[in-house]
């Protein structure tokens, strides 16, 4: 027997369904493939929200700002090639927010720590006082898991399914 | 309901094994296990329930392995544990409507490390040598019939959490061929290359990243999340889903699921009367939150890919328990 494992992409998914007597707002049921499909590259959408932690999806196409954050991050790559480019923060460019992504005003200053290209199933540490930048050529998508932070963008209303 | 608060140590007191199928009962507080070639019938004051035994070890083996997990494990309607991160219930018909009515209801709470000794204990006599209740139900024996050798391998496997994230050095590592983890059949038809890391002199610590696919498509255990990345309290897992989660799992907070391959569908009951709410059906790249006011099943047809976000703030139970917190993750005023 052999089976046909079934991984969505911006080209090609399938929505599940959600049929509950409940309000369907409490489960803010989405679909990252379908959100990319229709946001702006890079907008980081929250996705999955727990209090002061979240998940955010981004369509990644072209160069991304240069972020950092107080806190480590992830980045797990569901279609496409990126490219993740490291530099170390100099100590007037670490982050003054307590949590969450937030973009650097300039080109990072501090040494270049190196790169990563990741495709889809990759997951990347975002380290901790780094400054990173994604790259890719063709549209893609990444996941974050991450904190709430100013780079986060809520529009639960627009991505879920209400009835 | 009756409830008996037993703070004091209690062990499990073992039986002669059984002189027909050979398997011993065992007394823990007022419960008492015993198994059967089909079947675990529990006893309490007042009240026993039988359970196929298939389910009951899936069930139990997974418990201990989770250390208790979040909130509430259901082994069926009646049945289950609660963990109070310190001391943890067991009950009988204490979220079941009909034991409730007639008072035959029962819950009893123990030290941690009691309920995992007591549990160890019966799965251990339990499992015969063959059968592997964290296997897909494709990938291994029966558990049926009389007492033969017992399993030899380790009773919980798998559930080694990584302290940053998986790979790094010095933390936990992925799965590979040379771990003993081939990819599973199902997960054959996928490429599974490394992603291309080029470190700085001095940053070979810091430039990290690994294939999450990969690690899950080598999962020799189902329904049993690992933690992979870790961001303060927040915790990523992944698991490889198949068959049904032997339990229902009433969380005692908001949990996400992201569903990475494949498709997984869920029951959803209300979390103290066990009522249906309804399905949800997810498929690769859907999200969805688990509200901490239900119980939820799943069904992977095909093995799958899950990912699950957990918060792993201490304390978080208490506040949603009390009302501090509303059971649902996103409040009206982010509409």
């Amino acid at each position: 027997m052999s089976y046909k494992t079934m991984v969505g992409s911006l080209d090609s998914y399938e929505k599940g369904s959600i049929e509950l007597n409940d309000d369907l707002k409490h489960y803010a049921f989405s679909n990252i493939f379908e959100i990319c499909n229709s946001s702006s590259p890079y907008e980081r959408i929250m996705v999955a929200s727990n209090l002061e932690y979240c998940a955010e999806v981004t369509r990644a196409e072209g160069a991304s700002p240069w972020y950092t954050a107080p806190h480590d991050e992830f980045a797990i790559v569901m279609e496409g090639e990126i490219e993740f480019e490291f530099y170390q923060l100099e100590d007037d460019e670490k982050p003054a927010n307590e949590a969450g992504a937030v973009r650097l005003a300039a080109d990072p200053k501090g040494k270049r720590m190196g790169k990563v290209t990741a495709r889809r199933g990759h997951e990347v540490l975002l380290p901790q006082g780094s400054a990173y930048r994604l790259t890719s050529a063709n549209p893609g998508v990444v996941l974050f898991q991450t904190m709430a932070g100013p780079e986060s963008v809520e529009k639960w209303s627009e991505i879920c399914v209400l009835n | 309901m009756n409830t008996e608060v037993t703070p004091e140590k209690v062990s499990v007191i073992a039986s002669e094994p059984d002189p027909v199928l050979g398997y011993r009962s065992f007394q823990f507080g007022e419960f008492k296990f015993t198994r059967d070639a089909y079947f675990v019938h529990i006893e309490w004051p007042k009240g026993v329930h039988t359970m196929e035994v298939d389910r009951f070890l899936r069930a139990m083996v997974r418990d201990i392995g989770w250390g208790f997990f979040y909130g509430w494990i259901f082994f069926d309607d009646v049945f289950g544990t609660q963990n109070h991160y310190g001391t943890v219930d067991i009950y009988a018909g204490a979220y079941s409507k009909g034991h409730k009515d007639t008072g035959v209801d029962y819950l009893e709470t123990y030290n941690t490390d009691d309920v995992r000794v007591a549990f160890e204990t019966i799965s251990t006599n339990w499992i015969n040598e063959g059968y592997d209740p964290l296997s897909a139900p494709l990938e291994t024996g029966s558990p049926l019939g009389a007492k033969q050798q017992e399993a030899s391998g380790p009773l919980i496997r798998g559930f080694e959490p990584a302290r940053r994230m998986l790979g790094l050095a010095g933390d936990v590592q992925p799965r590979s061929d040379e771990t003993g983890h081939p990819i599973n059949r199902a997960f054959a038809d996928l490429d599974y290359d490394l992603p291309d890391i080029e470190a700085e002199p001095g940053f070979e610590e810091q430039i990290h990243a690994i294939n999450l696919f990969d690690h899950i498509a080598r999962a020799d255990v189902t329904w049993n999340p690992s933690f992979t990345s870790i961001t303060r309290a927040c915790i990523c897992c992944v698991t490889s889903e198949e068959h049904m989660l032997p339990v229902i799992h009433g969380n005692d907070r908001n949990e996400w699921f992201i569903q990475l391959t494949d498709e997984i569908h869920w029951n959803i009951q209300d979390k103290n009367s066990g009522n249906p709410r309804g399905r949800i059906v997810m498929k690769s790249g859907d999200i969805c939150a688990m509200p901490a006011d239900i119980r939820h099943q799943g069904y992977s047809p095909k093995r799958s890919m899950l990912m699950v976000l957990e918060n792993g703030t201490p304390g978080l139970e208490e506040k949603y328990a009390t009302g501090e917190l509303e059971p649902f993750p996103i409040t009206a005023s982010r509409w």
